[in-house]
């Protein structure tokens, strides 16, 4: 069922929409011809909070509920078997996005939870047998993060150092938004047993070098995390030669559904790996005074599977690939680098990062002297611009620039350039109201 | 703009000309609140006095990081409250919340709230609520510790 769905989606998406015919791509999305605050046009650029969902994706789930809905890798009928079959057949579709094998894709709620599944393994191998042993982690051994990270990336790593008297340790951020790697020597030891870094900031789309620091952290012997939520959406990624053994991403920052993420692993580390949730699905054998587990990525999926979200997700995937990631992140370097000039140039404001388009992706966090990102908001709101405006759920990362909170614009497939110049104008106007 | 009906001329005033703004002595407690959702912070100052045998709210200072509605908010909430008895000041402070959490369909009560009415727009807009309560509920919480009778205060009250 995935597979005829999806290659109708794929073919909508292809016959409609010839890369970067933005009006096409927008008549795609429900939601962007609804109008706002007294009927204007919606402008939104906030896809880095959530996406869009095109009629691709919202016909996909439906199908599914209306059709084939049924609890995965349970039932003794024909629904079961359907919906195990689009379940898996989405995993396959996933791993293929990212250049994975479908057996390394385990499916979480979100990117937030598949860190957490990590984190949380790693304490869990303290009391598992001795194939867990390599992420053992206690007193002497280091967590290393980054002052960048969105808080799903750093909170988890926090609580791993409390749970097991492991010492966390961080690289910091240069005033230009980028990675200080200049004590990378001192960072990285033969102490560190685990590296957790983002793939794309959230604020100032800064792309640090994760294959670097990932050879560093690997010629150590540590583990390499990455943050995907701000990267699988926006530009190609191929888990083959990113670096990292662990790479964790949304679906509903992709254009897919809510409530379902992804953890992508190197097979021989989730085979080593104890479960987090355990539950239904996950077991191999149960008995009273114990049980047995699955391999992955089973192990690391208990309960009944999401499997309409994940058809969902599987269906975003075909979207963005009949786009072509290469051309979806060409499109929104296009606007950053809009978006870069026609801020910049504004008297009193400030844009966090780096200033050009280089190593760095579409989200484009500014403050304005003496106007409040939440007032910079509500005026960007009247006109009918979608932003946010607080830190992004990366305090540490604008207590390390020098502010409290910051207005953000992040772009996606469907946003224009008339949007950015939008966007500029409104911020002349919030400027003009609170003089 | 609509958006007007929100930032009121009275609003944009305490924002750009905050009262009782900067900590002063003394104090009987004194609090720090987060709005964990843009970082906005407060840290707020009070201290009370005997009137007649009441507690009165004899000064309320305080510093704060914030957007136009959180500082202003404060601002009002200070010369709402200072110089009355506390049990006069936490019926305000009650008439505050409820017109914040009227979504913008009560009637505020003018003379109870004076400036504070302002905000009566402020309602409409479910993510602003938290920015103007930043303060009041601060001094609530202050007022609430000073009651509670921490040393500072008792020997604050003997005093006066």
């Amino acid at each position: 069922m995935t597979s005829s769905t999806t290659t109708r989606q794929a073919a909508a998406a292809n016959g409609t929409a010839r890369p970067f015919d933005v009006a096409g791509i927008r008549a795609h999305f429900p939601i962007l011809g609804r109008t706002v605050r007294g009927g204007k046009p919606l402008v939104y650029l906030d896809s880095g909070a959530t996406s869009h969902k095109p009629r691709q994706v919202l016909d996909a789930e439906r199908d599914f509920y209306a059709v084939h809905n049924s609890a995965a890798h349970r039932g003794a009928h024909l629904l079961g078997e359907e919906a195990t079959d689009a379940y898996e057949g989405a995993r396959a579709r996933v791993a293929a996005f990212i250049g994975a094998d479908p057996g390394e894709i385990v499916f979480t709620k979100s990117a937030t939870e598949a860190l957490n599944l990590v984190a949380y393994a790693m304490s869990n191998a303290a009391t598992a047998g001795p194939q867990a042993q390599r992420f053992r982690v206690g007193p002497g051994d280091e967590v290393l993060v980054t002052e960048m990270e969105h808080h799903a990336n750093l909170v988890p790593w926090q609580q791993l150092c409390q749970r097991t008297g492991a010492t966390l340790r961080w690289f910091g951020v240069t005033p230009e938004g980028r990675l200080d790697l200049s004590n990378a020597g001192d960072l990285v030891t033969d102490r560190t047993r685990l590296v957790a870094v983002t793939h794309q900031s959230n604020v100032t789309g800064t792309i640090p070098p994760v294959g670097e620091i990932a050879a560093l952290a690997h010629a150590r012997g540590a583990l390499v995390v990455a943050d995907g939520a701000q990267s699988v959406p926006h530009r190609p990624v191929d888990v083959t030669t990113l670096g990292a053994d662990f790479l964790a991403f949304s679906a509903h920052k992709m254009l897919g559904p809510s409530g379902i993420g992804v953890l992508w692993g190197r097979r021989e580390l989730l085979e080593a790996m104890p479960p987090f949730i355990s539950g239904g699905s996950m077991i191999e054998v149960v008995r009273m005074e114990g049980s047995t587990f699955l391999p992955p990525p089973e192990r690391f999926e208990a309960g009944v599977p999401p499997a309409a979200q994940a058809v969902g997700l599987a269906a975003a995937c075909d979207y963005l690939d009949a786009l072509g990631m290469e051309n979806v992140a060409a499109h929104e370097e296009a606007l950053t680098a809009h978006a870069l000039g026609a801020l910049g140039e504004i008297p009193g404001v400030r844009i966090l990062g780096p200033l050009t388009t280089e190593d760095r992706g579409g989200a484009v966090s500014f403050t304005i002297d003496e106007v409040h990102p939440h007032d910079v908001g509500q005026v960007l709101d009247e006109l009918g611009i979608a932003v946010r405006a607080n830190h992004h759920c990366a305090w540490p990362l604008h207590r390390a620039l020098g502010v409290q909170a910051s207005t953000r614009a992040t772009f996606y497939v469907y946003n224009t350039h008339d949007e950015v110049d939008a966007l500029a104008e409104g911020v002349r106007q919030a400027q003009r109201f609170f003089s | 703009m609509e958006v007007e009906s929100m930032y009121r001329e009275i609003i944009l005033d305490h924002y750009r000309r905050p009262h009782n703004k900067g900590l002063r002595e003394p104090f009987d407690a004194q609090v720090h609140h987060v709005n964990p959702l843009c970082g906005d912070e407060v840290t707020l100052r009070v201290a009370l006095k005997d009137a007649g045998g009441e507690v009165a709210v004899a000064d309320v200072s305080y510093d704060a990081l914030g957007c136009s509605i959180s500082q202003a908010s404060a601002s009002v909430m200070t010369e709402a409250v200072i110089g009355k008895t506390v049990r006069e000041a936490m019926d305000i402070s009650g008439a505050f919340l409820e017109l914040m959490q009227s979504r913008g369909a009560a009637e505020p009560d003018e003379d109870l709230l004076g400036d504070a009415v302002a905000f009566e727009g402020v309602a409409k807009y479910p993510a602003r609520i938290k920015c103007a309560l930043l303060g009041w509920m601060a001094w609530k919480d202050a007022t609430t510790q000073a009651l509670d009778g921490s040393p500072t205060l008792r020997s604050s009250g003997e005093q006066t």
